[in-house]
């Protein structure tokens, strides 16, 4: 049994240290730093000497109006993108397991694509596509008689979530589909007999089943969009949008760190976007009552291995 | 136990397949543009009628890509495939290891533990960048290889996914053979173990491979000199660039282009490994 322990013990060491160094501690100076400033000193020929300042940068970053705005338009974006992104991937789920539905491999494939193109390349490939002169998509809207200005104040919003919606919408689905999948046919069959349509199965039966995948993909996705920064930054390097350098809290803490070269104030907006996601986390597992006893959890995963198994086989034969 | 087909069962197969390819349309419009428009020079990338083959120069951007900058284009496709390869199979064979001990071994504190790693999964990693850049200053590791190679080895819901593949994969039964056998437990682990959850193994490994090579963030804030730059923060360069010379914009369609080829292929050719990933992401 010793022998166990020990092995055990060796094969989670790497993990943990590597997990020490990239997780843990940098989240405790990041803490740390949030609680100095960097100060010049005497009449500002001595160089900066750092000094403690408690809460200051706290109260410097919720008290500067960019920072603030910042949430605002991470709440705006979160209200309009989360709501399409489950609508719309759970949407194409059902569509794909219906029974109407060809093709289904090709179609998952195709809708997966896009998660293989970088964050960055989206952005760019996006943005050419939203430029007037430039854009055959601009173009046939404008024929079509609905312009849209992609860049215009207005824009800004619809612009960001279509790029993450393109990213992020087949990704999503192609979890919900496996969820779907992983319903026991026989609930499936019983509701037809009952004289249940397509519709109504899919809304009082198969919905229900698969809350929790719901659940933690609107977790996933809350987190994620906490942290929007590379869409955005293209977005505003030159291409004449209105999306500004500090335009999420993200941003805001780089141009505080590698333009204005305030680490304390950059730290401490670190710290309070990790706080609202730690937040929002727990809200959202609280309210959609996932995290029971540890049994629960045990069996899910020995369910959850036990699709990753009939997967594999469905795969292969 | 099917239902009497009803003759509008043919008009809902249609809208059901129409609506699904309207979907594929959507997502592959932007991909067959970036095709098409790494096929033109300058002009005719700023001409417009993007979906044409007008001023076809694909092997002009080619030989330019290659040509610019001493071919520092490749010098960043090279430091992609070591960051994401190295980064990733590293990163796999530590949540292997982790996952792999989770579900064979009982000890003290187990479930809490793993609670630990569960509530990593959360963790917004890109508010971790800067403090990291600042710690990896302090090291003296700021603009090396190692500044953006080590945070990438941890991934948290890699170590959950090898947990469920253990429980799918490695029967009990295999482990006790082997140990009837004389072998060690690490030679178990080794030789059975992560033989067994190989399948799971290359999973971890290629979502790890994607995030890796995806990355932007922690390489932007970390790397300054050029020849260490990955392909997206390179690229990331050029379109800055380009708004003042548009010389460049050909450089940065087609490096793009480039730059997403060996992650089509790689999701094309591993299907069941990515769909087995979100499985069991999804039954969690």
């Amino acid at each position: 049994m010793k022998a166990r322990t020990r092995a055990a013990a060796i094969l989670l060491t790497p993990f943990f240290l590597l997990f020490t160094a990239v997780m843990v501690l940098p989240i405790g100076y990041a803490v740390w730093l949030s609680l100095f400033t960097e100060k010049q000193s005497g009449l500002g020929f001595g160089g900066t000497e750092t000094v403690f300042t408690g809460l200051d940068n706290y109260t410097v970053a919720l008290g500067d109006r960019a920072f603030r705005e910042g949430f605002g338009i991470l709440l705006g974006y979160c209200l309009l993108y989360i709501p399409l992104l489950l609508a719309g991937a759970l949407g194409l789920a059902l569509l794909l397991d219906s029974a109407l539905a060809r093709a289904r491999r090709f179609f998952q494939l195709a809708l997966f694509l896009p998660h293989a193109v970088p964050g960055i390349i989206a952005a760019l490939i996006w943005v050419y596509l939203y430029t007037p002169q430039l854009s055959p998509v601009v173009q046939a809207m404008e024929a079509g008689g609905v312009g849209f200005d992609f860049f215009s104040p207005e824009g800004t919003l619809p612009s960001v979530v279509n790029i993450a919606l393109w990213e992020w919408l087949g990704y999503n689905m192609v979890i919900f589909y496996a969820a779907l999948q992983a319903i026991d046919r026989s609930v499936l069959e019983a509701a037809t007999v009952d004289g249940a349509g397509a519709w109504r199965i899919a809304f009082a039966v198969k919905i229900p089943l698969v809350k929790a995948s719901l659940a933690m993909v609107g977790l996933f996705t809350i987190i994620g969009s906490l942290q929007l920064f590379t869409e955005p930054l293209i977005l505003n390097k030159g291409t004449g949008s209105a999306v500004t350098s500090t335009w999420t809290p993200n941003m805001y803490a780089y141009t505080a760190a590698f333009d204005r070269n305030d680490y304390g104030l950059a730290a401490a907006a670190s710290v309070l976007l990790a706080l609202t996601a730690a937040l929002l986390s727990f809200a959202v597992t609280r309210l959609t009552g996932r995290r029971k006893a540890g049994t629960a959890r045990e069996a899910s995963t020995a369910r959850a291995a036990r699709e990753a198994d009939t997967a594999r086989k469905e795969q292969t034969a | 136990m099917s239902k009497p087909r009803t003759p509008n069962v043919w008009l809902s197969k249609a809208a059901v397949n129409g609506a699904l390819l309207l979907a594929v349309v959507y997502m592959l419009f932007p991909l067959v543009w970036l095709l098409t428009a790494a096929t033109k020079d300058a002009g005719g990338l700023l001409a417009g009628n993007a979906f044409s083959f007008e001023g076809f120069d694909l092997g002009g951007n080619l030989s330019r890509l290659a040509a610019y900058n001493d071919g520092v284009y490749f010098h960043w496709y090279a430091n992609s495939l070591l960051y994401a390869g190295l980064g990733a199979l590293a990163c796999s064979l530590v949540s292997v290891a982790a996952g792999y001990a989770f579900h064979v071994y009982d000890f003290r504190g187990k479930e809490k533990l793993f609670g630990v790693v569960l509530l990593g999964v959360l963790v917004p990693t890109t508010a971790l960048a800067l403090p990291m850049y600042l710690l990896a200053s302090e090291v003296g590791i700021v603009n090396t290889y190692w500044a953006v190679l080590i945070p990438v080895l941890v991934n948290p819901f890699g170590v959950y996914l090898s947990r469920v593949f253990c429980a799918g994969y490695i029967p009990d039964e295999a482990l006790e053979a082997a140990r009837i056998d004389g072998a060690g437990e690490l030679r178990v682990f080794w030789s059975i173990g992560l033989r067994m959850v190989m399948p799971g193994f290359v999973t971890v490994f290629l979502f790890q491979f994607t995030a890796v090579w995806n990355n932007f963030f922690l390489p932007l804030v970390m790397l300054s000199d050029q020849k260490l730059y990955p392909l997206s923060l390179g690229l990331y360069a050029w379109n800055s660039n380009a708004h003042a010379e548009p010389d460049f914009y050909p450089l940065v369609v087609t490096g793009s282009l480039l730059a997403v080829v060996p992650l089509v292929v790689a999701f094309v050719s591993l299907q069941r490994h990515w769909k087995a990933g979100l499985t069991a992401g999804s039954v969690k």
